[in-house]
């Protein structure tokens, strides 16, 4: 067991870890944070995506102890003062059904529009294209970034 | 048309908030404290095989370890239609897979390191791989004990065979039929299995209390007939079992009925004072939950030269595996609805469910049609073509009507089959196809019909209890589950249309059978049609009790008073106004300082009294074993790169009779969400097994699930409404039959481009250029 001083959502955490504990399961079961989920283990599915940095990176593929000195961010910390913009549009365009994928996929755009203000559908497709939803079709998550990003909004 | 102020509106999603937030709690997400232990399972490395010997000692060795449970200590039978399944393998495994042990640990690691130093000694049996074989004299018998096993009055199995269940439907005469035709196709189509994919796996925590109380929290689709199942299996009484429902990360039906859940619910039960998780895998997921059954479906129609359908002769073989439990029920209901919607006199359906050594097969989306269809709709357009037809007008002149029979004698329910087709030929612009600049694509179209009836028994019930709060606004209690498909949401729509509470001020939660009231299952697409129902009624019932109260103390008779905007208002006194939340909880204060009323809280049910599965056995007439059917029509253009065999979906149409589409945007949901994964089915997915029995490719490196690369460049979800007569507002269910065509219609614009016909499913990109390169050898 090493102690550890994880930045997470801007405030910092100490959590005890084991040298080969990933940061998804350091982050659900020794801080609480719950909205980054399990799908697959191996990084196929996306549903644990946070952002390291702002960049959007598998949280089972990374150890805790490589995100030492980083800044971790899920959707907790996006929604804590109000929600984003991008979450106002995915409510609107009833953009999730079982929900289990959003948090990931809400991350992984949040990424894209730091970089892309106004994306194209092709970017907006490869931005997601690591995360995977059973409910949708996708077509209406392109149809809420499509929506928030178009003209002067 | 009524005038209504939230029915048929885009209303958001009232859990949408909670979801987007990452505030929703999945089964995982509940925490349990210093008590909580974990489950890991040993599975069987054997397809079929006699269970010689488990050694535990070695895995007991392991740190952390604190108990390891076997068949001998569960020795019980469970299963929804037919109790044909065990909680842990007996003396016998029966598909690569089976749990045969459970390692409980007090970290997953330790539980995970144990269960691999579990010794099974066995003794192999032939493994029967494919139901073709099964069903041959000589082959192994997997159930020799089937004579034995309890089951629901409608099933027939075969004892001394490998036949769970065969499902008979006869009608007309069916050489007559044949004699009649000017042409007749026969030909055979198969499927293989598919896996749901949900994105959260199945995950189910048990605690059995110092006071014999079990607990199970569970990711499921089926609450109620969980604790049935689980009281009925491990001898409880059904106040003593408690499940509860948090929110479900995808079910598609695999979460449905029981399947793993059992297992931490019966640990629990010699675990006393812990609770006990058991979280599957991806790979456990695909290996031993349910999957979708295979199918060879051997189809002979006659036709007149002028279109008409005069016979059909439909065979379905159905790899169910090694238990049949609840997919034999999905035989049963192919088995009477195998006619597609066609109005066809002379009839012959055999739909027979067969053990194999192979995974159990169960519920998914579609529940057996989309395996139905893929050869029915094949067949369809191939014999249109044979006769020059044009296959929409082959499909228009034999579409099944309001009023005509189907299969089993019951008369079809009203339905908006024509408006579909004729919605999708126009979406589409059938016949006038694009044309590809690249030399080396083609374009075809492909078009298919659809239907899908709920198959559920004849007493598959629905309730709802309804209380308002001090200001009015609602808590809703029911017990369906919201899979995604926006269930909440809607049935806050009913109630708030009829008491004119916005839904926003309703809140519904998630399931905890204590405390909810009877719901069957969320399954079948029968959820917004029966459960609506009952909320329907649960609203009345509270529009009534607010009414009486009202003419109590103010004395204006009842049919003058309605609800508007969340007040009590009269019709011929517009002076009168009085909002809701004055009185919902509290009662109104009378002159003499005395209160009335008190707090208004409702109830509301609904069964299909009209249901019933008494058919002759022999030939599935004189009952009415579905309650209704919804219909529809879909098309799509498909761009092929003929040196690749990649497929590309530039367009496509789906038309759906909601009956009454009481949230069209949920109702779009379901068509881009349903023909995506129905589109998978035909593309890229499909489950491969090895000669042993083992799965291939159990995750989803190697079993492709679509990305948002793969979705159809533009789709036209198109909505008819001829109301369903028993439904609320006029629904009926829609959720699963938008994936039913999305097969057949890739098969039929293969041949329109290629002039190659592809009987097998799937249609991937690597069997198109093959039989590409074959064509052209020729």
């Amino acid at each position: 067991m090493k102690e550890l001083i994880l930045k997470v959502n801007n405030e910092l955490r100490s959590v005890y870890v084991e040298s080969n504990e990933i940061l998804l399961d350091v982050l659900r079961e020794k801080l609480g944070i719950k909205s980054p989920k399990c799908g697959c283990e191996r990084g196929d599915c996306g549903a644990c995506t946070v952002l390291l940095d702002g960049k959007a990176v598998r949280s089972c593929l990374v150890l805790a102890v490589e995100a030492e000195g980083h800044s971790i961010t899920t959707v907790e910390g996006i929604s804590a003062e109000k929600l984003s913009a991008l979450q106002e549009s995915f409510i609107q365009f009833n953009s999730f059904q079982c929900g289990y994928c959003a948090p990931g996929i809400i991350l992984a755009v949040t990424e894209l529009l730091e970089k892309h203000p106004k994306p194209s559908l092709e970017e907006i497709k490869e931005s997601i294209a690591g995360n995977l939803c059973r409910c949708t079709g996708y077509t209406p998550i392109f149809d809420a970034i499509m929506d928030l990003t178009k003209g002067d909004k | 048309m009524k005038d209504y102020k939230y029915i048929g509106t885009d209303v958001t999603r009232i859990d949408a908030l909670e979801k987007i937030s990452g505030a929703a709690i999945y089964g995982d997400d509940i925490d349990f404290g210093a008590n909580l232990l974990h489950a890991e399972l040993v599975q069987s490395t054997m397809a079929h095989a006699i269970i010689k010997s488990i050694d535990i000692s070695e895995a007991l060795k392991v740190k952390g370890v604190y108990k390891i449970f076997t068949g001998k200590d569960f020795p019980y039978k469970f299963g929804l239609y037919m109790k044909d399944r065990y909680i842990f393998a007996q003396d016998k495994v029966r598909f690569v897979g089976e749990q045969i042990a459970a390692v409980i640990a007090f970290s997953p690691g330790a539980a995970k390191r144990a269960a691999e130093l579990v010794k099974v000694e066995y003794e192999a049996l032939p493994a029967v791989l494919d139901q073709m074989e099964a069903l041959k004299d000589d082959t192994a018998l997997l159930h020799p004990e089937l004579a034995d096993y309890p089951h629901v009055p409608w099933f027939f199995p075969k004892p001394g065979t490998n036949i769970a269940h065969w499902r008979k439907t006869r009608k007309g005469d069916l050489d007559k039929g044949f004699s009649e035709a000017d042409f007749i196709l026969e030909d055979t189509y198969q499927v293989p299995r598919y896996a749901h994919c949900a994105i959260e796996t199945h995950v189910a925590v048990g605690k059995f209390d110092h006071s014999g109380r079990l607990t199970v929290w569970s990711s499921s689709q089926s609450p109620h007939t969980q604790r049935h199942l689980f009281a009925e299996a491990l001898g409880l009484s059904h106040k003593d079992v408690r499940v509860i429902a948090p929110h479900v990360g995808g079910g598609f039906g695999g979460k449905a009925g029981v399947t793993m859940e059992i297992i931490p619910a019966a640990l629990a039960t010699k675990l006393k004072g812990y609770a006990v998780k058991l979280r599957y895998s991806r790979e456990q997921e695909f290996i031993n939950t349910y999957q979708r059954l295979g199918v060879v479906a051997k189809i002979k129609m006659g036709v007149k030269k002028d279109g008409t359908i005069t016979a059909l002769d439909h065979k379905i073989y159905w790899d169910a595996g090694a238990y049949v439990e609840y997919g034999a029920n999905v035989v049963n209901a192919v088995g009477l609805s195998a006619i597609g919607p066609y109005r066809i006199h002379n009839v012959s359906i055999d739909s027979v469910c067969v053990y194999t050594n192979l995974p159990p097969g169960g519920a998914y989306r579609g529940f057996g049609y989309s395996e139905m269809l893929f050869g029915l709709e094949s067949h369809i357009t191939r014999i249109a073509n044979e006769l020059g037809l044009d296959q929409i007008e082959f499909r228009r002149k034999n579409a099944i009507k309001a009023g005509d029979l189907t299969a089993y004698g019951a008369k079809m329910n009203p339905n908006g089959l024509i408006e579909c087709i004729d919605k999708v030929q126009q979406a589409i612009e059938w016949g006038k196809k694009p044309s590809s600049n690249d030399p080396t694509k083609v374009i075809g179209q492909g078009f298919s019909l659809f239907w899908k009836a709920p198959a559920m028994p004849p007493n598959a019930s629905s309730s709802a209890f309804l209380k308002f709060n001090e200001d009015a606004t609602i808590n809703l209690i029911i017990s369906g589950m919201d899979i995604g498909q926006g269930y909440q949401t809607v049935m806050a729509q009913i109630a708030a249309e009829i008491l004119s509470v916005p839904p926003g001020k309703i809140r519904v939660e998630t399931p905890d059978t204590d405390r909810n009231p009877y719901e069957w299952q969320t399954v079948a697409s029968h959820i917004t049609w029966s459960s609506g129902n009952a909320v329907k009624k649960a609203a009345l019932d509270a529009r009534e009790q607010i009414l009486s109260l009202i003419n109590r103390v103010y004395h204006y008779p009842i049919d003058e008073l309605y609800l508007e905007d969340e007040a009590v208002k009269c019709q011929t006194d517009p002076a009168f106004l009085l909002p809701l939340k004055n009185f919902v909880v509290d009662g109104i204060m009378t002159r003499d300082g005395t209160f009335k009323g008190g707090p208004i809280n409702a109830r509301g049910m609904f069964m299909p009294e009209f249901s019933s599965t008494n058919g002759d056995p022999e030939t599935s007439q004189g009952g009415h074993p579905n309650v209704h059917y919804t219909v529809g029509a879909a098309a799509l253009n498909l761009e092929i790169d003929r040196e690749t065999g990649k497929m590309r979906v530039l367009k496509a149409a789906l038309a759906i009779d909601a009956g009454k589409a009481l949230n069209p945007d949920l109702v779009r949901g379901q068509i881009t969400g349903g023909l995506l994964q129905g589109l998978a089915t035909v593309l890229y997915e499909d489950m491969r097994y090895n000669d042993k029995g083992k799965l291939l490719n159990p995750n989803f490196t190697d079993y492709k699930i679509p990305t948002s690369m793969d979705v159809p460049d533009e789709i036209i979800p198109i909505i008819v409404e001829v109301p369903q007569p028993d439904g609320p507002f006029g629904a009926r269910g829609i959720g699963e039959h938008t994936m039913l065509p999305a097969a057949p219609m890739i098969a039929n614009a293969v041949e329109d481009a290629l002039g190659i016909r592809i009987k097998e499913m799937p249609i991937t990109a690597e069997k198109v250029a093959l039989a590409v390169l074959n064509k052209d050898k020729q």
